[in-house]
């Protein structure tokens, strides 16, 4: 039951070959074994879990289940539920119990009736690329427990992978869905700036950051993206559009497809282990009847330069409503309120958040602004233009998701630098608006490479297409870790 | 650019984060290395390029000005870490 896709998993509850209640459980006893040395969630509530399921139990029952009720999933602990711990990976939520849902927790659990199975954990406030920078300690890959699982997603990835949840949520603003299923050989997908509300995801950089599936198939996603979707008046930035089917073209045949390898992508810094298989999957689209196209991403190069301006400029400007307050940590000893702000935020925050917070107080403040701030906005531009011009000879891009394979913990951990550059190939994606992907595309020794799939503005059916088709014709998000039985 | 322990602190400071002399060494150095990292983009011509605020153009949306939300200022303020008849707690600002 448990390397069940969303698919079977609903067939099999359809059938009532298994209640809600029991699947969840058996995944809730799966976390209380093995979580204690993976550590991907921090939060977890058999309790409510079982009292959904019942309630989930009773909506089949009746005949008014949706397609994927009944289905437990983990979601990151960026998304506000209501009732439950939403700690963002930051000592300054350790207790914050959410007064109210976030709206894809509402679309999610309440409307599609899936089930609660907890809450993942994360590179706090979701700065960090190895789920190192969490209050909560870091992530073990289940894949090779002495290395990361990737991030900010990191216990979202884990979870999927040692199949302690059948899939879960991510949020992405620099590559933080995609890294962490490209290092825990899953899929997920980032969509379309504007496709999934942010009402109660705790924002980190308002103008990239989106959420998005995270699961073992393209199928499952586009299952899991047909609930999280939609127009919310809630968020001023979702998009009105009409709803969609994101399952619709899944088998299209890929005759006729064209797909863009950017050179960018494909010269010196990327690991020759993961440069040798995603050439492999390059050779298995071309047995699947698509063309391959050679374009170029000229100002891709800046893309970690512009990203570590925009993105920490609005986080400190975000994060500013952290200062002990209206909710979260309050340092215990202060004297008057300016030193209870600067205690609360020096004890509250770890290492990176303040770093980035620093880095985007110091680029907006007098006299720095024009250089970096708006500079780097002129550099967002000509990134996003880099993507018009190569969509205009192909229908997709393809590449890696990642540099390298997952890296040992406490690698990177000490230069931030390092660290930043293991998102070369995902932050423009972000930077743009666009949507992308990363799945399963072999292995380098024994850890999994992540193929990195970008799509044109809402082509988040194309792209789902063009993952699904690949795995129809290859087993690699099959393979599951050793050690997880 | 290079960043002085100077900086650092007053940089600290704008965003009401307490730091240690210590505190500062070690940050100025990070920081540092990622404004190195930073000033790559200084190489590039971008006269005439439009900042990009935004994934989307799109224009904030209007709605009418009517209540829309129900009142829920108790379950609010049950999370803050001190609060009194609907007030929330801060030391004393005015002397």
């Amino acid at each position: 039951m448990i390397d069940k896709t969303l698919k079977q998993l609903a067939q099999a509850l359809a059938a009532k070959e298994i209640s809600s209640v029991e699947l969840s459980t058996l995944f809730l006893d799966r976390i209380e074994r093995l979580n204690p040395d993976i550590n991907a969630f921090v939060t977890v509530d058999r309790e409510q879990t079982l009292s959904m399921a019942a309630a989930a139990d009773a909506r089949i029952a009746a005949g008014t289940a949706g397609p994927l009720t009944g289905i437990p999933i983990a979601q990151k602990d960026i998304f506000c539920a209501e009732g439950w711990r939403t700690t963002c990976g930051s000592k300054m939520l350790a207790d914050f119990v959410a007064p109210y849902n976030a709206t894809v927790i509402e679309k999610m659990h309440r409307d599609a009736g899936l089930v609660l199975l907890g809450k993942t954990n994360m590179d706090e406030f979701a700065m960090g690329s190895s789920n190192e920078t969490s209050f909560f300690g870091p992530v073990k890959n289940p894949w090779d427990r002495t290395r990361v699982p990737g991030g900010s997603s990191g216990g979202s990835a884990a979870a999927v992978a040692a199949r302690l949840a059948p899939a879960a949520t991510g949020t992405d603003t620099g590559g933080s869905i995609r890294q962490p299923a490209a290092l825990c050989n899953l899929t997920g997908l980032k969509p379309t700036y504007g496709v999934v509300s942010r009402y109660g995801m705790i924002a980190y950089a308002s103008s990239l950051d989106q959420g998005g599936p995270m699961g073992a198939t393209a199928e499952d996603c586009a299952l899991l993206l047909n609930t999280m979707a939609g127009f919310d008046v809630r968020d001023s930035t979702s998009l009105e559009r009409p709803a969609e089917d994101y399952t619709r073209n899944l088998e299209q045949p890929l005759a006729g497809l064209r797909i863009g390898l950017p050179k960018e992508f494909f010269a010196a810094g990327c690991d020759a282990g993961v440069m040798a298989t995603v050439q492999e999957a390059i050779n298995e689209y071309r047995r699947l009847g698509a063309t391959i196209v050679d374009v170029s991403l000229p100002n891709s190069h800046l893309s970690v330069p512009a990203y570590y301006v925009i993105a920490p400029a609005e986080a400190s400007s975000n994060l500013s409503r952290f200062d002990g307050v209206r909710y979260g940590y309050r340092a215990p000893d202060y004297g008057n309120l300016d030193d209870m702000y600067m205690k609360t935020r020096a004890q509250g925050f770890g290492e990176e958040v303040k770093r980035r917070i620093l880095i985007g107080t110091y680029v907006l403040s007098h006299g720095y602004y024009d250089a970096y701030y708006l500079q780097a906005q002129r550099i967002r531009r000509l990134i996003a233009n880099d993507f018009v011009e190569a969509f205009k000879s192909c229908d997709v891009i393809l590449g890696p998701t990642s540099p390298t394979t997952a890296f040992k913990l406490g690698e990177k951990s000490a230069d931030p630098v390092q660290m930043y550059l293991s998102d070369i190939y995902t932050i423009a994606v972000n930077l743009a608006g666009l949507p992308g992907m990363a799945l399963p595309c072999g292995f380098a020794g024994d850890l999994p490479v992540g193929l990195q799939l970008i799509g044109n503005y809402f082509d988040e059916a194309r792209l789902l297409n063009v993952a699904h088709r690949y795995q129809q014709a290859t087993d690699w998000h099959l393979r599951s870790p050793r050690g997880i039985e | 650019m290079s960043l002085t322990p100077e900086q650092v602190k007053r940089i600290a400071h704008l965003a009401r984060i307490e730091v240690s002399e210590a505190e500062a060494l070690t940050t100025q150095g990070h920081l540092n290395g990622i404004f190195a990292l930073i000033e790559q983009m200084q190489a590039v011509d971008t006269t005439g390029v439009e900042p990009m605020a935004h994934a989307q153009d799109v224009s904030q949306r209007l709605r009418t000005d009517v209540v829309s939300e129900s009142d829920r200022r108790a379950a609010y303020q049950a999370v803050a870490p001190e609060a009194e008849a609907g007030l929330y707690l801060v030391p004393k600002v005015i002397e």
